[in-house]
């Protein structure tokens, strides 16, 4: 788990300097073209916009969020099942302290993690999610928002979301200088000649350029966070399908959040404002499509560590990189699902589950056991010659004498 | 010149050294945290039980056994002073009679209505899953630990500082391997 945390953060690491980089460019260029020699003082300017916001953003960040997604703060006696579930995921998750749970009235369901660091995380859950998941479900969720916790997603996703914002701003603020001011300074300095039309035209490109770029790497970023907390939690919970039944629930209902606004959308679980738009998940999307996730999910069959996550991501999107980390999966190991939803002998679920079993026979059911565990139970009329498992994609053929 | 590059090399090699001790050292004290952390839980469930036995007497007078068999399981997993696997035993001879506890209450619907008795059942199987959860996370953290002890280049590092192998906290309950079933 430190590994790819490491892994995590030095990958952080890269864009963040390289969004750094994009945002000292602009600066600079923008300043040279308004008024040549002011350079310096462009970035200096960029610098400081950019130091104001992250200073806000790291030790006020979490309180502005919750307060614009109203959300409020429980005690353990007001939902003691949520608290459990927190409690636990943290402990699986190995946080030094559980997060603080947060309650959103509204009906729609999500959840989202914020917080600087572990020591100050917080989770918040909407009222809808509470009503809309059981147990299982709802473990998988807390478990994937403290996945983000676990990695440090919160800050650097903060950080990257500072920058960007800093150079969709001074892109503005240069775009307006230039169409209302720009004329001017030009004729007052004729002297600067080919130099600065050179600079003009580079700003013009780079203001055009920069914040698009920079939307694109915050996207892919957040994309990728969003799989590698799906990661977590099955590894976590030891129970992908959790997280899986979970996601198809919350894709199913169709109440919007009314409190989610472009800029808070990525930090949920489920693309708030992409409800009801399903597959539509593309390069302008902070959240992978939902559909590819419960796929990837539900064909972990019975592992639940890293590596099959990452084998199932690439099984099911068909890229040949996955999404873990190279350092983190060298060390990562395969791990068996538990199941805390598997019955106990002798408990009332399995009795019942005999039962049927009995019936399904009496109809001439035909029963196939998967290697994952998975037992495949189908009609004798069912005509086909072969059939795959709903779990791991294994493919079974069908022997004509057991039809 | 050959000097210099010798010297290079010898800081090279001992910060390599100094970072792999480090992991160690690390994972060695990850898996102390973790095994704190199922102690706490386990001392939380010791404290729960009496609550419960308590709150289930006056409606379960028939089950007597039962209610034996776990009075009796707590003792024995709170007088038990040996090793990782000791514990692990007599704390999973506890859970299983505890299940056994919360199966028979099906068959006792005034209790099954009883607030103190749900608020209890809720705090003791999330205690439960608190219990199998750090035992996750502390197995996870020996296996790194002992990885990296039998695994070369670590483990020269490992064996020269008489680094030692984790015990697993191991579940004998065979109903918790049991694979699930898909019906359609």
């Amino acid at each position: 788990m430190w590994e790819l945390v490491r892994a995590n953060q030095r990958r952080a690491a890269t864009l963040v300097v390289l969004m750094a980089a994009l945002l000292f460019v602009l600066g600079y260029t923008l300043a040279e073209a308004l008024a040549p020699g002011a350079g310096a003082g462009g970035l200096f300017v960029a610098c400081l916009v950019w130091l104001g916001l992250t200073l806000v953003s790291y030790y006020q960040g979490d309180s502005i969020f919750l307060a614009l997604a109203r959300a409020r703060r429980i005690e353990k006696r007001d939902n003691a099942v949520l608290f459990n579930v927190v409690e636990e995921m943290s402990i699986a998750a190995g946080l030094p302290k559980p997060p603080d749970v947060y309650i959103i009235d509204e009906a729609a369901p999500n959840a989202f993690a914020t917080g600087r660091d572990p020591q100050h995380a917080v989770v918040a859950v909407t009222a809808g999610l509470l009503e809309t998941l059981d147990r299982d479900e709802l473990q998988g969720v807390v478990a994937h928002e403290l996945g983000h916790v676990a990695n440090r997603d919160v800050l650097y996703m903060m950080m990257v979301g500072v920058m960007m914002g800093t150079i969709v701003l001074l892109a503005d603020i240069g775009g307006r200088t230039f169409f209302w001011g720009g004329g001017r300074r030009r004729t007052s300095s004729r002297s600067g000649g080919q130099a600065q039309l050179i600079m003009l035209i580079v700003a013009i490109v780079l203001m055009i350029l920069a914040p698009l770029v920079a939307q694109l790497i915050y996207l892919a970023i957040s994309r990728r966070r969003e799989y590698l907390a799906d990661a977590s939690s099955a590894m976590y919970t030891r129970y992908p399908d959790g997280l899986a039944s979970a996601l198809e629930k919350i894709s199913h209902s169709t109440a919007k959040l009314t409190v989610a606004t472009r800029a808070t959308a990525p930090m949920y679980t489920v693309n708030p404002l992409e409800v009801g738009q399903r597959g539509l998940a593309d390069l302008s999307s902070t959240h992978p499509p939902i559909s590819e996730r419960i796929r990837i999910l539900r064909s972990m069959g019975a592992g639940a560590g890293l590596r099959n996550y990452d084998e199932a991501f690439r099984r099911v999107t068909g890229r040949p990189v996955g999404v873990v980390p190279f350092r983190a999966l060298a060390s990562a190991e395969q791990r068996t699902a538990v199941l805390p939803g598997a019955p106990q002998a002798g408990s009332r679920l399995e009795r019942v589950r005999r039962t049927t079993d009995m019936l399904w026979r009496l109809n001439e059911y035909t029963f196939v056991a998967c290697a994952c565990g998975t037992t495949l139970k189908f009609p004798g009329a069912y005509v086909g010659r072969e059939i795959a498992c709903p779990h791991c994609g294994t493919v079974h053929t069908i022997q004509p004498s057991a039809a | 010149m050959i000097f210099l590059a010798f010297l290079v090399v010898v800081v090279v090699a001992a910060l390599w050294v100094m970072g792999m001790y480090n992991g160690l050292v690390r994972s060695r004290n990850e898996v102390r945290n973790s095994w704190g952390q199922i102690d706490v839980q386990l001392k939380r469930r010791h404290d729960l039980i009496p609550n419960l036995v308590e709150a289930v007497k006056g409606y379960m007078g028939h089950e007597r056994n039962t209610l034996e068999a776990v009075t009796k399981a707590r003792q024995q997993a709170i007088q038990v002073t040996g090793d990782v696997a000791e514990r692990a035993k007599a704390e999973n001879l506890l859970s299983q009679t505890l299940r056994s506890l919360f199966a028979v209450a099906e068959a006792y619907p005034d209790l099954k209505a009883n607030q103190n008795f749900l608020a209890l059942q809720e705090e003791l199987s999330s205690t439960e899953n608190k219990i199998s959860f750090a035992r996750q996370y502390y197995n996870d953290a020996v296996m790194r630990l002992n990885n990296k002890i039998q695994m070369f280049p670590s483990n020269v590092i490992a064996s020269s500082f008489a680094f030692q192998m984790e015990k697993f906290f191991e579940v004998e309950a065979t109903a918790e391997r049991q694979a699930p079933e898909v019906k359609f």
